[in-house]
């Protein structure tokens, strides 16, 4: 997975939860791709379409709280989406980004700066995020290493498969 | 330390941690079930991994979508069968078992001290016993089945002090949507909440599972309750040894990032309007909601003491008319000591309809969805939009008694104001 990313944003609220990044009703399907189709329906209809070329999301507080389900992040991934960028967010769902590799970084001040259509640079390394429409520059959360690791080997998977390897 | 501290320092072979430091824990339990399960297998498969770390500490449990409601579905349960029967482990099928986070105490998988993960994120229900547990995704869960190991940061602490006597009608659900009202949903977000004082001291398991259980509503990783004489009684005849709890105790000079007061004597029903769980307002200022299908079940509040408030409301009632009621027990065990006390008769009687235990329609996957503008008053854990079927359905949370005289008047109702009227 590359360090720095580059894609329009489009911007939600605060506490999005999982239920709304995807309905418990398609929990029973397993191909990510028609997960993907249903990311983010019940606030956006269009949303899977204008996600479709790549988006970075941001979202304000709390972020993905509510149920523990790795299909709302692996909907958005396969949705599109490149990166989320939020105030805070809801613990697992932010692990279940990470081990999935879908990068996420904490920022605050990040839902004033940022509207949709904005387009957006982050390097995840140096946790630095660049609204490149009007040149300002937010500070992120800089992952520890050992789970920076977890996103450049493409998630939770690879890297383990890698730590089991080198035993 | 706080209880916290002390269980993850414990499991990380460490004297002692403080909040924010990230470290390595052994899990005692890991438990999955039929929604969430069949991806830790793939990505289990996906590592690699022949065997599971140990397989007397991987619990399966099928509740969320039993029994089976579509093809797909029954494919998903097929997987964890199979894993089940491949890795020799516990599995909890359908008339086996119910709903996870009350399957999990009664047969014996929690105990004091331990660290639990499961891969559902109301896993912070055993926080009742005084076990540090939290939810995970799904391929974290593959990594613990791995590992038997996970990382956690050691989280802050918030101290939830609890005074006063409930009054009749008032529960430990009454109190947690009041606590979550009050520090709104995001009010413990990465931290620890640790709920003590007398009224904690005094309350019951089933209550105890009730706060802890929410408290991931607020954000929190986990709930957490200092086991006592209560938790001894409840956990002895379910769990094989029961470990000396007697050091689990958070120190006096403890450390909290806040401590917050609570006095539920004067405390009205409480009420979580939707979508939102801090949407809280007192039952007396939510005003004239009609419904059209009252739930009382989930792991929030779907046990015996629960069922029996319930009953106590609607003995010799009749639901209203035009009002779906579905009772959902929250275990086998349940549904069965509420066959025995007669409880079954007084819902059946009443017009309600009494369900297998599962899930049902707390997360929308199963039976008892709702339509476009239709309303649901429910003892279940989130009214988020869409959670219950429909995005333009509305879904307001309470306790078991409040649900209870709302599916006797068709509309929110306070039960005390029931009770008068007759």
């Amino acid at each position: 997975m590359e360090s720095k990313i580059n894609a329009p944003a489009i911007k939600f609220g605060n506490n999005i939860d999982t239920d709304v990044i995807l309905p418990g009703k398609y929990l029973i399907l397993v191909d990510p791709y028609e997960l993907g189709k249903h990311a983010l329906e019940s606030l956006d209809t269009e949303f899977v379409n204008k996600a479709k070329g790549g988006v970075i999301l941001v979202g304000g507080k709390n972020f993905g709280c509510g149920s523990s389900r790795e299909q709302a992040p692996i909907a958005l991934k396969y949705a599109g989406v490149k990166c989320v960028i939020a105030e805070t967010f809801a613990r697992i769902f932010y692990r279940n980004a990470i081990n999935i590799g879908l990068p996420v970084i904490e920022c605050s001040g990040v839902s004033d700066a940022v509207k949709t259509g904005d387009d957006i640079a982050v390097d995840l390394e140096i946790g630095k995020i660049q609204n490149l429409s009007d040149d300002k520059v937010l500070q992120g959360t800089i992952l520890p290493l050992f789970v920076m690791e977890i996103l450049t080997d493409g998630g939770l998977i690879e890297n383990l498969r890698k730590r089991l390897e080198k035993k | 330390m706080n209880i916290t501290e002390k269980i993850l320092a414990t499991a990380s072979d460490k004297k002692i941690v403080v909040s924010g430091e990230i470290v390595d824990a052994n899990v005692d339990v890991l438990m999955t079930h039929d929604l969430t399960g069949p991806l830790a297998v793939e990505a289990f498969k996906k590592i690699g991994a022949k065997k599971v770390w140990d397989n007397q500490k991987v619990v399966v449990i099928l509740d969320h979508q039993i029994p089976a409601e579509s093809i797909k579905a029954a494919e998903l349960h097929k997987t964890m069968r199979q894993f089940a029967k491949e890795q020799k482990l516990r599995l909890y099928d359908v008339g086996r078992g119910g709903v996870c986070h009350q399957v999990m105490p009664e047969q014996g998988y929690v105990t004091p001290g331990a660290v639990i993960v499961g891969s559902d994120s109301h896993t912070c229900t055993y926080g009742a016993f005084g076990a540090f547990s939290t939810g995970i995704g799904s391929t974290e869960a593959a990594a613990v089945m791995t590992t038997g190991k996970i990382w956690f940061k050691v989280p802050q602490a918030i101290k939830i002090v609890v005074n006063g006597q409930f009054n009749k009608y008032t529960t430990p659900k009454d109190l947690v949507l009041n606590i979550i009202g009050k520090l709104g949903v995001d009010g413990a977000i990465y931290k620890s909440t640790e709920f003590t004082g007398p009224t904690i001291h005094e309350m019951s398991i089933a209550g105890r599972m009730t706060l802890c259980n929410m408290a991931v509503e607020m954000g929190a990783k986990n709930g957490i309750i200092e086991p006592d004489n209560i938790t001894k009684e409840y956990l002895q005849k379910r769990v094989k040894t029961l470990p000396d709890f007697a050091a689990l105790k958070s120190d006096k000079d403890a450390q909290y990032a806040q401590t917050v007061e609570f006095d539920v004597s004067q405390m009205e029903p409480q009420i979580a309007c939707p979508s939102s769980v801090d949407n809280v307002k007192p039952i007396s200022e939510v005003g004239d909601v009609p419904v059209d299908q009252a739930f009382i079940g989930s792991c929030t509040n779907g046990r015996i003491e629960d069922l029996r408030l319930a009953a106590q409301i609607l003995k010799g009632k009749k639901v209203k008319d035009g009002v779906r009621a579905l009772i959902i027990p929250a275990s086998q065990e349940v549904y069965k000591q509420a066959l025995i006390e007669g409880l079954t008769e007084i819902f059946t009687d009443a017009g309600a309809v009494v369900c297998g235990a599962a899930c049902g329609p707390c997360l929308g996957g199963h039976i008892g969805l709702l339509a476009a503008g239709e309303t649901c008053i429910s003892t279940s854990n989130r009214n988020f939009i869409g959670r219950m079927g429909s995005t333009q359905a509305n879904v307001y949370l309470a306790s078991p008694a409040v649900v209870a005289a709302s599916a006797v008047t068709g509309k929110i109702t306070d039960p005390t104001i029931l009770e008068e009227k007759q």
